[in-house]
């Protein structure tokens, strides 16, 4: 770690303006990312976005159509994948399944010519790491997903890599056991140290693991931040619809001032506390988060806005046309006049509904000026 | 009311499952007890049973108002006997052994390109594969004849180009022998090694190299283990007719070829003698049954949920 320190003015893994084509198709299109020595970067995007060939192209099973790839201040891209430092974690895992678990993770040591006695300790140190040293002699189909996955993370780690890729690490678990497993892999992954860029299409798994999230589409990262920046501050339209749940309303800006911003869509005004780089009569989209919004039976009263300036604006009114009940939260979906649906959600601190809305009520959603997000793009 | 339709219904249903599971398993069982274990049976009591001059005895005779079992062992004692048998056992097995390696050698890159060749090219070069099957195959094994004679087509066509001056012997040869069978045969060792190869997880391979094994380490790490299976049944395939093969010996390996299938036709169709004939037959189907029972069951551990 005292490494990271030193080198910190050159980032650990560059990708510069790398582009991979399949015939006329730009799976990759100008991508340029700095990651950092010891993070956890995800790549997140829907199937088919570029991010698996951005990974396969680290790897080495893809050459870019053009670009640079340094790790370290080296260009990687003429070398072979067995020649690279890097190791990766399989989507489904790629377990040889005529081995067992203890060659399965030897198997990298063995192709280093790794004298023996060093082999043996190294892949015992793995297996105890991942809690499978029991299962060493077993074959893969012996085990449970969860083990087969920690069996993968072993055989990755074995080698001691300088930068370790995951491809979907767990989408081949249940629910349940994903998010038990999540935080296992960070933590595994923090106490080795090891630079990690994942690719996933599982925002929440993006979200918990990473220490930073790439959002991609279409070839391109849209966006670059912190799980946090990612949600309260997404750039664009595709960001903020991609992750989580949103409300977008499409408005003109009527009032632009430094500090705030009034903008008038056919559902209701909107007071933003915040001055957005735009200009009058621009058309933006409000994204307002169902989290973000109240519900009430009655119009909000102007003690419970969070200015008064904010009284009039920011609240719409509609018919609680369907509601989603999940124990901890209740989503309600609040059709307007403008036949709009807005999403609400209601976190359930009561144990006994107090809201009491249901189907069929007119109801009142309000929120904060401070909550909205305007994207211009 | 419930409980006790159920019940009705899920014993319909295991009744309906297990008499469905025992035609499927009992007729194709019962066809194999007619047309092979029967007749075997009958081969192997005439291999038991003593000649009289133009045909053989029964084994049970009445004799002195007794029904006699009169067995005679004498075939499979003068099998061990006669040098000729042995050595004929000896070298069907390695004209076999050598045509199944052989085979293996020419099948695996074969098979292993048409596997990794794009999915839409596949079924064209299957087809290529058996292409052959569509002719004759005696008139195919006919043709190598009119290649290899020492007046034939290669031997001609080298003359006149002046590689060679004088006409190469190939017919009657050993060569021209496991030639002839290597042709015969190298289709049933590529299409199971085929569909072994087709269906492996490329993936696999990325992981390997990922790992740091070449691709030559890789192919040798995991292809081939995975492919295990595949080489087995095409092995298999090539090894067990080969041993008893007799046209192709006949046609291409000239009348020295000492091979067991020769030796047969001999004993059935030249001295006759009905009983020797099947006790050779009897000895050729246990020398081939016996490590293929091994391999079947080596097999079957080995693979026992592997396939997972």
């Amino acid at each position: 770690m005292s490494s990271a320190a030193a080198t910190v003015s050159v980032p650990f893994l560059q990708i510069k303006r790398v582009v991979k084509q399949f015939d006329d198709v730009f799976a990759v299109d100008e991508v340029s990312l700095d990651i950092a020595q010891g993070e956890i970067f995800a790549l997140l995007g829907s199937s088919g976005c570029g991010k698996s060939t951005l990974l396969r192209m680290l790897a080495g099973f893809e050459t870019p159509t053009s670009g640079q790839i340094l790790l370290a201040g080296q260009d990687i891209v003429g070398m072979a994948p067995y020649e690279r430092p890097i190791n990766m974690m399989f989507q489904s895992y790629a377990l040889f399944p005529h081995l067992t678990v203890w060659d399965n993770v030897a198997f990298g040591l063995r192709r280093d010519g790794m004298p023996k006695p060093q082999i043996e300790e190294r892949v015992n140190q793995m297996l105890e790491l991942v809690q499978l040293k029991p299962y060493a002699k077993r074959k893969p189909h012996q085990l449970s997903g969860g083990q087969q996955q920690r069996v993968a993370l072993a055989r990755s780690l074995a080698k001691r890599p300088k930068l370790l890729l995951l491809d979907e690490p767990l989408g081949a678990l249940d629910a349940k056991l994903r998010e038990r497993t999540q935080l296992e892999l960070v933590g595994i992954i923090e106490q080795v140290g090891v630079t990690c860029v994942m690719v996933t299409h599982d925002q929440e798994e993006a979200m918990t693991m990473a220490t930073r999230i790439g959002v991609m589409s279409e070839g391109k990262i849209l966006q670059v931040g912190q799980p946090a920046d990612i949600y309260e501050t997404p750039n664009c339209l595709f960001v903020a619809d991609f992750i989580g749940s949103v409300n977008i309303f499409k408005g003109t800006v009527e009032v632009d001032e430094p500090d705030h911003v009034v903008i008038r869509s056919p559902e209701c005004g909107h007071y933003v506390s915040h001055g957005i780089t735009g200009t009058a009569e621009m058309q933006v989209s409000i994204a307002v988060r169902p989290e973000k919004m109240s519900i009430q039976s009655t119009p909000p009263e102007d003690a419970q806005r969070e200015s008064p300036a904010q009284v009039g604006f920011n609240v719409v009114q509609g018919v609680i046309e369907d509601l989603a009940y999940l124990g901890n939260l209740t989503t309600y979906h609040v059709r307007l006049a403008t036949g709009m649906v807005v999403k609400v959600t209601h976190t359930n601190a009561a144990r006994h509904g107090a809201s009491g809305m249901t189907w069929g009520d007119a109801v009142y959603a309000w929120w904060c000026g401070s909550d909205v997000v305007v994207l211009t793009q | 009311m419930a409980a006790p339709a159920l019940t009705a219904t899920t014993r319909r249903a295991s009744i309906h499952g297990s008499w469905g599971r025992a035609a499927v398993i009992g007729v194709p069982m019962a066809f194999l007890l007619v047309v092979f274990l029967l007749p075997f049976l009958v081969v192997f009591k005439i291999s038991l049973s003593e000649m009289d001059t133009v045909f053989f005895k029964d084994i049970l005779v009445w004799k002195d108002d007794a029904l006699v079992l009169a067995l005679k062992f004498g075939n499979y004692l003068s099998l061990t006997q006669d040098t000729l048998y042995f050595n004929a056992y000896l070298s069907s097995l390695q004209v076999a052994a050598t045509t199944t390696l052989i085979c293996l050698a020419i099948a695996y890159p074969f098979a292993y390109f048409m596997a990794r060749s794009p999915a839409d090219r596949r079924p064209a070069l299957l087809m290529l594969v058996m292409l052959p099957f569509w002719t004759s195959f005696l008139l195919r094994v006919y043709a190598w004849k009119m290649l290899l004679a020492d007046a034939g087509v290669l031997n001609n066509a080298a003359i006149a180009l002046g590689l060679i001056a004088e006409p190469v012997k190939m017919m009657n040869t050993p060569f021209s022998l496991v030639l002839g069978m290597v042709y015969t045969y190298v289709p049933f060792m590529i299409l199971p090694l085929y569909a072994n190869l087709v269906k492996m997880d490329l993936r696999l391979l990325e992981a390997a190299l990922d790992l740091g094994a070449t691709p030559w380490q890789a192919f040798w790490r995991i292809t081939v283990p995975l492919s295990k299976s595949g080489i087995i049944a095409g092995s298999m395939l090539v090894f067990i007719p080969c041993v008893g093969e007799f046209v192709i010996p006949e046609l291409l390996g000239g009348p020295e070829t000492l091979m067991i299938g020769h030796v047969l036709w001999d004993e059935f169709f030249s001295n006759n003698d009905w009983p020797m004939a099947a006790s050779v037959a009897v000895v050729m189907v246990g020398l081939i049954i016996i490590p293929l029972a091994l391999f079947n069951k080596y097999q079957a551990e080995s693979t026992a949920g592997a396939r997972a």
